[in-house]
């Protein structure tokens, strides 16, 4: 691969810790360099998006080539987040795919409504969630044009 | 795959008839089991979509569930068509996939200001398309969770 795109940086957004720790280990299993990293809910997804609170060291939070957002979270929801991200001119261009245990029809459409790049329901095995994120690398990573571009 | 995905069809709008032959081919190639349809620019994409003139028959168009949109078309471009496509309620959710030779940041910025779902170059040889579409394929076909068509 492209060693620019090899440092590109795939942010999740996820509360629960066995999901987190489940996402890890299929994310190293799929033997992917990229360097994952998380966030606990929206409000922390915001401040290490814009460099505040915790994250106000920039090079403590390097801008995202792909955001993986759960819904369901506290403090600030996935759709909360979702909306704040695709109304910032500085923040829109990232693309969101909300990954998520819902498989609810009006989840879809209100991601889509406010402008998730993609939606794709939490597989329940870890074989399958490694597919998932297998494929979902190569179509974000090496296959999509990003901006700003891979540097 | 689930069988109700297999008859999903894949919409290309596309002005160059060279282009729509090789990416016909490299579909095919990628042994991609869902229909692929094209539209020569965005005025039909639009009329395709809308069931207006050459398309008034809805039978002579399904909905899409992907549509691969180039950018620079005769009549009415990639940009105009997505802007339109995207402020339109009955069709806004519908995923979109610039698919276009224009590698200017400027476009890839602008292409995902306007809403595009994502942004790829088309690839210069005939083997890297097919890899390309393969993926493309398997990520939006198998994967994803499409916005149901019927929504309110």
């Amino acid at each position: 691969m492209n060693p620019r795109k090899e440092a590109l940086t795939i942010l999740v957004a996820d509360d629960d810790e066995i999901d987190r720790g489940f996402l890890r280990r299929a994310w190293e299993k799929s033997r992917v360099s990229n360097d994952l990293r998380f966030v606990g809910d929206g409000e922390e997804l915001t401040e290490y998006l814009k460099h505040a609170g915790r994250y106000s060291d920039p090079a403590s939070a390097p801008r995202p080539a792909v955001i993986l957002l759960d819904l369901n979270m506290p403090k600030k929801d996935g759709r909360e987040a979702l909306r704040e991200i695709k109304a910032d001119p500085e923040l829109r261009q990232i693309p969101v795919i909300v990954l998520t245990g819902s498989k609810v029809e009006a989840d879809i459409l209100r991601s889509y409504d406010l402008g998730a790049n993609s939606y794709i329901t939490k597989p329940v095995t870890f074989e399958a969630l490694v597919d998932v994120l297998q494929v979902l690398r190569m179509y974000w990573i090496e296959i999509v044009d990003l901006h700003p571009p891979a540097r | 795959m689930n069988a109700s995905r297999k008859s999903l069809i894949v919409l290309v709008a596309d002005d160059d008839e060279d282009d729509r032959g090789y990416i016909r081919k490299a579909w095919e190639k990628s042994r991609a089991v869902n229909e692929l349809r094209f539209v020569r620019d965005g005025e039909e994409l639009t009329e395709y979509l809308n069931h207006s003139c050459r398309y008034s028959d809805p039978a002579s168009a399904p909905r899409p569930a992907v549509i691969l949109l180039d950018l620079n078309m005769p009549k009415k471009d990639g940009r105009e068509a997505l802007r339109e496509i995207r402020t339109d309620p009955e069709l806004r959710r519908i995923p979109i996939i610039v698919l276009t030779t224009s590698k200017a940041e400027e476009d890839i910025c602008r292409s995902y200001d306007l809403g595009a779902n994502s942004y790829i170059t088309k690839p210069v040889t005939f083997g890297a398309l097919v890899d390309v579409l393969q993926v493309l394929g398997r990520y939006w076909i198998e994967i994803v969770d499409l916005p149901p068509e019927n929504g309110a």
